[in-house]
């Protein structure tokens, strides 16, 4: 009976390609809107952990309740024997002390006078111990616009907008002026040897980033820091064993009252990113449900439309002994196999589309001007494998609910009408 | 009622509510026809011939009265036993062929044997023989719009014998054929009565069909005012003599 239906679903366009284009262009739609928003929260999550939150984090108490003012004077101290605590309890997580520091970048002339100055966002990591994960965490390599990575102690990076602003050049030295752990002024001359462009307005505008060393060495921090992040070693975040580990930790020093005893947060405990991401899963639900629904009611009007067209055939078969019941199933099964085509089409296409965004993105950079969010300027679609048949659950439930309501019509036809009904 | 039989009706009463009134399209037919028949249903239009064959095909049910067909009561039939005795033991042809314009002429006489659940190979083989029948085998693979009239219609006789079943149905068979398709196609329905013993019942008023009747029922406002038996086929030997 399959065979049979198929036959006629192919060879009748009418019943089978406007069904079939709404469905695929639906499901098409779909597949592409999920792994777009599969790649905004992907993006967002990824930037915003490889530059400020980690997977997960630690710092002390008083920090954490402070951490948009980055104050260093509550920073972690015995960062080397809590790194290997942590590095022991949690061997699957790579541990990365960084400090982040505000101030000054003052470009002197060849007098040694004030040429340019500009306020800074200051990173620093470490750059210049290999075991260190950060080249590979903040893509090092790839970011470099000028010049090379820093090789010794008291060289540095800045990013390429605020080098063009200032009109620094690779090997310049210049001043930063900042503050110390313990609320002194902090000079450092730091020679810039490459500038980097991160695809993140929030730090391209005024980021350097120095090594962890010459940090602790400038800002008094000895053995201190202010966070220590953590990433899973494939790069994935995993929100429920991070969230497992946030509470291992955290209740290993319940007992300790004092505010500056280490707290660890993950990922989605910073910055209302789970709130974030919830409404994005929340968007991406409702995209869903429109297209369900509004494909629901082209396949149902295409249906109506067909049994008016098919008034006939369903009238001879109805009349050759078909059950009203077996008709209605094989009209929904029509349905199913031109729901299956779609989605399948739909869906290929949709995967091509989002595989081109994938590898190609969009860049928005004109979008994120003056933006705080750690948000990489070129949005990229990201392909999972729920996007795979994400596509399917739109398709078949449109034509589920299309097919079942203008099937309906096969149970109001009355047999006693059919003589009169097939010769008209 | 008779087990002999194939249709019997007794007081057999069709109404159909029209506002206040009532109209009588049956009105207590008492009729049987017996296996091999080839009888038909004659008067003017109104007279309750296609509410008859729609009744004897259990597409409807009575008003009144008691219908058997096959041993079946048609006025018992829950929906789902009158189209299974339909889709088994009944087949119909229309004025109009009603053949499935997506579907090739094998498809077409193919498919109440796949509402039978008959295998590929047996369906295949019945098929063949049915288009025989009617002389359309070298057109298996055309779709009903590149067949005449008298074609389709010959299609139509072979999707309602390819099931073989006991009675067929045709309600104006005739009506959309020129002269000598209707000779074409009522040879071979009287050729399957004779030869396979189906029941033929028609519903017509064209002179031609009744010319090749062995029976004729008249029915004038819903009553049988005539049933005559002729002791030969005219359209195949000669002309009527009714008994």
């Amino acid at each position: 009976m399959i065979k049979f239906l198929l036959k006629g679903i192919l060879r009748d366009r009418s019943r089978s390609l406007l069904p079939f284009l709404t469905i695929s262009c639906g499901v098409m739609l779909t597949v592409v809107l999920y792994s777009w928003m599969k790649g905004a929260e992907a993006n967002i999550a990824e930037s915003s952990a490889r530059f400020d939150y980690g997977h997960l984090k630690i710092m002390t108490r008083a920090y954490a309740e402070e951490a948009e003012l980055i104050p260093n004077d509550l920073a972690l101290v015995g960062v080397s024997e809590l790194m290997a605590k942590v590095a022991k309890d949690f061997p699957q997580i790579e541990w990365t002390p960084r400090i982040k520091f505000g101030g000054l970048l003052d470009l002197p002339d060849e007098k040694g006078e004030t040429l340019v100055q500009a306020p800074i966002s200051g990173l620093a990591v470490n750059l210049l111990n290999p075991p260190s994960p950060e080249k590979d965490i903040l893509n090092l390599e790839n970011a470099l616009v000028r010049g090379r990575l820093p090789q010794e102690a008291g060289e540095a990076l800045l990013s390429e907008e605020l080098a063009q602003r200032l009109g620094i050049q690779p090997g310049n030295v210049a001043t930063i002026i900042s503050q110390t752990m313990s609320g002194s002024l902090a000079l450092a001359n730091l020679r810039f040897v490459g500038t980097i462009h991160f695809g993140i307005q929030a730090l391209d505008a005024q980021a350097i980033l120095i090594d962890l060393a010459d940090a602790q060495r400038i800002l008094d921090m000895e053995d201190a820091c202010g966070e220590i992040l953590g990433f899973f070693k494939d790069r994935i975040f995993r929100p429920k064993v991070a969230a497992a580990m946030t509470k291992q930790f955290n209740t290993s020093f319940s007992q300790d009252a004092d505010r500056f005893a280490p707290i660890m947060k993950n990922l989605l405990d910073q910055g209302g990113l789970a709130d974030l991401l919830g409404m994005a899963q929340n968007v991406s639900s409702t995209i869903i449900f429109v297209f369900v629904l509004a494909m629901s009611i082209v396949l149902w009007n295409a249906g109506l439309m067909g049994n008016i067209r098919r008034h006939g055939e369903i009238g001879v078969r109805l009349a050759m002994g078909e059950d009203k019941g077996h008709l209605y199933r094989s009209l929904i099964s029509e349905s199913f196999i031109i729901g299956c085509l779609g989605s399948a089409v739909g869906t290929l296409i949709g995967l091509g589309l989002a595989y081109y965004l994938q590898v190609k993105g969009i860049n928005v950079a004109s979008l994120m001007e003056n933006s705080s969010i750690f948000i990489s300027e070129v949005m990229r679609a990201r392909i999972t494998w729920f996007g795979t048949v994400v596509g399917f659950i739109p398709g078949f439930a449109a034509t589920l609910i299309g097919s079942s309501l203008s099937g309906l019509s096969v149970y109001r036809r009355q047999t006693s009408g059919l003589m009169k009904e097939l010769e008209a | 009622m008779e087990n002999n039989q194939l249709i019997l009706t007794q007081k057999l009463t069709k109404i159909y509510p029209m506002g206040q009134h009532q109209l009588y399209a049956l009105k207590e037919v008492d009729l049987s026809f017996g296996p091999g028949e080839f009888a038909g249903l004659v008067g003017p239009s109104g007279s309750g011939k296609t509410t008859f064959l729609n009744i004897v095909g259990s597409l409807d049910v009575p008003s009144q009265g008691q219908v058997e067909v096959l041993g079946r009561r048609i006025e018992t039939l829950t929906h789902k036993e009158a189209a299974e005795l339909r889709k088994k033991h009944i087949g119909f042809i229309f004025q109009t062929f009603n053949l499935l314009p997506v579907y090739t002429v094998f498809e077409n006489v193919e498919f109440p044997l796949i509402l039978l659940g008959l295998p590929s190979s047996e369906r295949r083989q019945r098929v063949m023989e049915a288009l025989e029948w009617v002389r359309l085998a070298d057109r298996a693979n055309s779709r009903p719009a590149q067949l005449s009239g008298g074609e389709c219609q010959r299609v139509a006789i072979a999707r309602a014998i390819v099931k073989k079943p006991a009675l067929i149905l045709a309600d104006e068979p005739t009506a959309n054929l020129d002269a000598e398709n209707s000779h074409n196609i009522l040879q071979i329905m009287a050729r399957l009565n004779q030869e396979l013993g189906i029941t033929f019942i028609f519903a017509t008023h064209d002179e031609k069909v009744i010319g090749y009747l062995k029976r004729k029922i008249t029915l004038v406002d819903g009553r049988v005012t005539k049933d005559e038996t002729y002791s030969s086929q005219p359209g195949m030997e000669g002309h009527h003599e009714a008994s």
